[in-house]
């Protein structure tokens, strides 16, 4: 098991060194910061001395250098725009997006779960038509639009929910509706098509053979067989949320990283946007390792193999 | 000793299980087809009955539409399947599950994906107690060591936490075997059980069903193209082909003296008995595809003593002797030659 | 016939997948004739077509026949609601608030959206696939450099990609082509990996093998035919994908730039006239999901005719005896794996 965990803590750490380095040399290509922080009308003198005050007329190689034995001693910088430290502005805003993405999973598969299972019970009856069809339409529908329809309905036109903030449970609705809509549909056909083809299996008949209800056959059968693909695209999906929810954040001024990162590039503020690549990096990391755990929990031919 | 004795039934023997009139149709794009059509069958309490035939003569399907585990497909459109009297087709989902497992169970063909690879065999074995007899955890448990036991697991107590994929293939045939046992069933269907074995494997499996048939003196129906496996384990076989069954009686007598040419193909080609040399004899063609079943007799077009008759009159399953029947029209050529 | 011994094959069973294989006649491929005829009788995958041609239609001969009704504001015929007679066939959808023709610009749209999707999912199915099928056919560490490329792209947040790349150089067509095409190649590199990877270990290529055939040729006769439909199937659902991606791209102003207009960017305008103009943004929005739901649900449809195994799940008719003999919409398995075979 432990041998198995190192290879994938490896296998994982070469795309989160990747995108690091990758995130610090693309932001230095967006343009120098000397051009929006100093008046147009700037010196050169003023220039060299902002550039130098921040470490930017150093080569690449030497800034990135440098980063790394900040990163070392745990030192993130300090924003470019607030002059406040990196590390906090990036700490504030990942809370909100972390509540959120979680919230957001766990309905989506829940939800996805019950929905796909009873739709693969009759494949092709009339429920599994409508709910191919809905979860279809779900995955298809631009969350930025829902989200304006949204607000349009339920804040503008029946004021039901506020269109902004994150105080109270009514101002979460509307982003986790937004948030859920495509990883609802998408899970919700994958678990149907999974529980299909589980459900076909010679153990479910088996199962039915020793007198198994429809409830025991589906859930404790066919369900946990219909777990990897699931988590498979369960995990992409929440790797998507953890890298922020733009959209959302955006329409709702919700205080989360996704918003901070795109503003801190617009901004040249690349010490908070190093910070918060880092640490959702990290966090995707944590969350690959995690899904590698379920995938051994679920499976004892994977675990075995884990522990060969 | 049968718990629910059939009145009427003459001979020594209750009878266990009496199929009648079973038609199956499968749902396709080109209208429904019928893949099994009007088989009967009856078999008695510690009895043994062979149901034989080629791939793809309806013998598997016959065979879950009694267990009532047809895939959606598929369709029972005609009659009567009695479990010590009573019609199983006419029950409820609810009351057909309750029957599963104490009164009637299925061992399948392939033991390797019939057992589910995601949890403990221990767990599946306990589970016809947990469903039926609402046994505790432990209790269950103590039963499914006894059952592992029973069919020749080694140390159970230890392999109870094993999964599918670290057992041998004959090991997961016997727990596949353990767990339709469990209850005592009256009737075990047994579905092809040694196909995908060793041969050494496969008569090791054959021996474990007959003592556990005698044992608990359930009624056996073994559903297997071996012709071997038929003549030493079964009391009654029923040939069929292309849907429905052709000939039916005392293995013995059937095997001496086939009543049906393709009964009598299938004797004929097996090769004991021939000298070195001669040229095996086999039956000339193929089964007809279930879409384009011959009109008259299905097997006219192979048969050897076809005439303008089998092709206008389909022969029915009748009598021609105590406990024997066959459908040709011209069965009694076969019995005087 | 086959001796009754032990000789039949193992395995070889009279279930229902044999029985239903009879019924849907030959196995295998049906003829193009054919697949037309099962598309024929599945109303939903009709639809779907008819409003994927129509979206077509749209973005060929959109932008030269409405390009300059797109364009031209007409302040006397401002906001006006769908529907509303008399002021001409063009503001049948209603117009903007600087009084063009939502129609107009919803058909121009379709041509801007059509034209970033279309060049991104054709760049990366090309090179995903032959990548994938390369890698997953060699093996060895070719095959393990590769995954771990496409690990890496996966990883890397595509909309912080698509920022930089359309700050650094112009937020023009060809960028977000090229930024699209990029972040997708991974979808189609592990699947023809997968795929070819499974295949290279059949019976049939190494028979080919024997007979001297070259690895370009292996792959490009053995492994690409049985791959590819898979691979379309993937192509389609992603296309879905790649649509909404750029309509997000665009929303956040990031996309495509005015006074180039795609159904993304419409909806962006169209959202601060919310209060008194509601269809400037709903409009656009429905144009979205109707194209989506419809190429999904001929992805679907696709998946299943290909598949030799489940085809006949288009055609079965109903249980219930009402509905005997009408042809079903079969709509299906999205997600199913494809890789399930079955002899």
């Amino acid at each position: 098991m432990l041998t198995f965990l190192g290879r994938r803590i490896l296998s994982s750490a070469i795309p989160l060194l990747v995108v690091v380095l990758g995130v610090f040399f693309l932001a230095r290509l967006t343009g120098d910061p000397a051009n929006l922080y100093l008046p147009l009308s700037a010196t050169q003198e003023m220039r060299d001395a902002f550039s130098a005050k921040h470490g930017f007329d150093d080569p690449l190689p030497a800034q990135f250098a440098e980063y790394l034995s900040q990163v070392a001693r745990l030192d993130f910088g300090e924003s470019l725009r607030t002059a406040q430290p990196a590390a906090e502005a990036v700490l504030r805003a990942f809370p909100a997006t972390l509540q959120l993405a979680g919230i957001t999973m766990l309905l989506a598969v829940a939800g996805a779960v019950v929905v796909g299972s009873l739709a693969a019970r009759r494949p092709n009856s009339p429920a599994d038509r409508i709910a191919g069809f809905l979860s279809s339409a779900s995955a298809s529908t631009p969350d930025f639009w829902f989200a304006i329809m949204g607000v349009l309905v339920f804040a503008v036109t029946l004021g039901w929910l506020p269109t902004s903030g994150t105080v109270g449970s009514a101002a979460w609705v509307l982003p986790v509706a937004t948030l859920l809509i495509r990883p609802f549909g998408v899970l919700v056909q994958v678990v149907r098509g999974a529980m299909v083809t589980a459900l076909s299996e010679p153990y479910i008949k088996v199962a039915r053979a020793k007198g198994a209800g429809e409830r025991r056959v589906l859930f404790r059968h066919a369900l946990r067989n219909a777990g990897a693909p699931t988590l498979t695209v369960a995990g992409d999906l929440a790797v998507g949320l953890v890298n922020g929810a733009v959209v959302v954040e955006t329409i709702f001024g919700w205080p989360g990283i996704g918003k901070l990162m795109i503003d801190s590039i617009l901004q040249r503020d690349f010490a908070v946007l190093q910070a918060a690549v880092l640490l959702t990096s990290l966090t995707i990391f944590a969350l690959n390792i995690l899904i590698d755990i379920c995938y051994a929990l679920l499976d004892p031919r994977v675990r075995q193999g884990a522990m060969a | 000793m049968n718990r629910h004795g059939t009145p009427g039934t003459s001979g020594a023997e209750s009878t266990a299980l009496e199929v009648r009139g079973l038609s199956v149709e499968l749902r396709t794009p080109g209208g429904p087809v019928p893949v099994v059509r009007d088989v009967g069958f009856s078999v008695g309490a510690g009895q043994t009955l062979a149901l034989l035939g080629e791939s793809g003569c309806g013998k598997s399907m016959t065979a879950q539409a009694v267990a009532g585990l047809l895939d959606p497909v598929a369709e029972v459109v005609g009659g009567q399947v009695l479990l010590g009297g009573r019609d199983v087709l006419r029950l409820g989902p609810r009351e057909r599950r309750g029957l599963a497992g104490p009164e009637l169970a299925m061992v399948f063909q392939d033991a390797l994906t019939a057992l589910n690879p995601v949890h403990t065999v221990g767990s599946q074995l306990a589970e016809p107690f947990r469903i039926h007899e609402r046994a505790s955890r432990g209790a269950a448990r103590e039963r499914a060591v006894e059952l592992m036991e029973r069919v020749g697991i080694p140390e159970p107590g230890l392999r109870f936490r094993s999964y599918p994929h670290q057992f041998s293939g004959g090991m997961r045939q016997r727990l596949l075997i353990a767990m339709a046992v469990a209850l005592r069933p009256s009737v075990l269907l047994a579905d092809e059980p040694t196909t995908a074995l060793d041969v050494t494997v496969q008569a090791q499996i054959m021996e474990l069903l007959a003592e556990l048939r005698r044992e608990t003196r359930m009624a056996l129906v073994l559903i297997t193209h071996d012709l071997a496996v038929v003549a030493e384990q079964a009391d009654q076989v029923a040939v069929m082909y292309s849907g429905t069954v052709v000939e039916s009686g005392p293995v013995a007598e059937v095997f001496a003296a086939p009543r049906h040419p393709y009964t009598r193909g299938l004797l004929d080609s097996v090769p004991a008995g021939h000298a070195r040399g001669t040229v095996l004899p086999s039956i000339e063609g193929a089964p007809p595809r279930p879409t384009a079943v011959p009109a008259g007799c299905a097997f006219r077009t192979r048969c050897p003593l076809a005439r303008e008759r089998c092709a206008t009159h389909e022969p029915p399953l009748s009598a021609t002797g105590p406990g024997r029947a066959s459908a040709c029209h011209y069965w009694k050529e076969l019995a005087d030659a | 016939m086959r001796t009754h011994e032990t000789g039949e094959p193992a395995g070889a069973d009279d279930g229902a997948d044999g029985g239903a294989d009879d019924g849907t006649g030959a196995a295998g491929r049906p003829g193009s004739a054919g697949l037309l005829r099962l598309l024929a009788a599945d109303r939903a995958a009709v639809a779907a077509c008819a409003v994927l041609l129509l979206v077509a239609l749209c973005a060929l001969l959109g932008p030269p026949l409405f390009g300059d009704l797109a364009r031209e504001q007409n302040l006397r015929a401002v906001k006006l609601r769908p529907f509303s007679t008399g002021e001409g066939w063009e503001f049948v959808l209603g117009s903007d608030s600087l009084g063009r023709s939502v129609l107009a610009r919803l058909v121009v749209a379709a041509g801007t959206t059509m034209s970033v999707a279309v060049p991104a999912v054709a760049l990366s199915l090309l090179v995903g696939s032959v990548w994938g099928m390369w890698a997953g056919f060699h093996r060895g560490w070719r095959e393990s450099v590769s995954m771990r490329i496409a690990d890496v792209i996966l990883s890397f947040p595509s909309l912080l990609l698509a920022v930089v790349v359309l700050y650094v150089f112009d937020p023009g067509v060809a960028n977000i082509v090229a930024v699209l095409a990029v972040a997708r190649i991974p979808v189609y590199l592990r699947t023809a990996r997968a795929e070819s990877a499974q295949l290279r270990s059949r019976l049939f290529v190494d028979a080919a093998r024997t007979f001297g055939t070259g690895d370009g040729a292996l792959i490009r006769r053995h492994v690409l035919p049985i791959v590819l439909p898979t691979l379309l199937t993937v192509a389609a659902v992603d296309f879905c994908f790649v649509m909404l991606t750029e309509s997000s791209l665009s929303f956040l102003g990031i996309g495509i730039q005015p006074p180039d207009v795609s159904w993304g960017l419409m909806v962006a305008q169209g959202r601060a006239e919310l209060r008194n103009a509601w269809w400037t943004a709903v409009l656009p929005g429905l144009a979205i999901i109707i194209t989506t739901v419809a190429m999904t649900q001929l992805a679907n449809w696709a998946r299943i005719a290909g598949d030799p195994a489940q085809r006949w799940r288009l055609t079965v008719p109903e249980r219930r005896g009402r509905g005997r003999g009408r042809a079903r919409a079969g709509r299906a398995t999205a997600g199913e794996a494809p890789t399930k075979e079955q002899s």
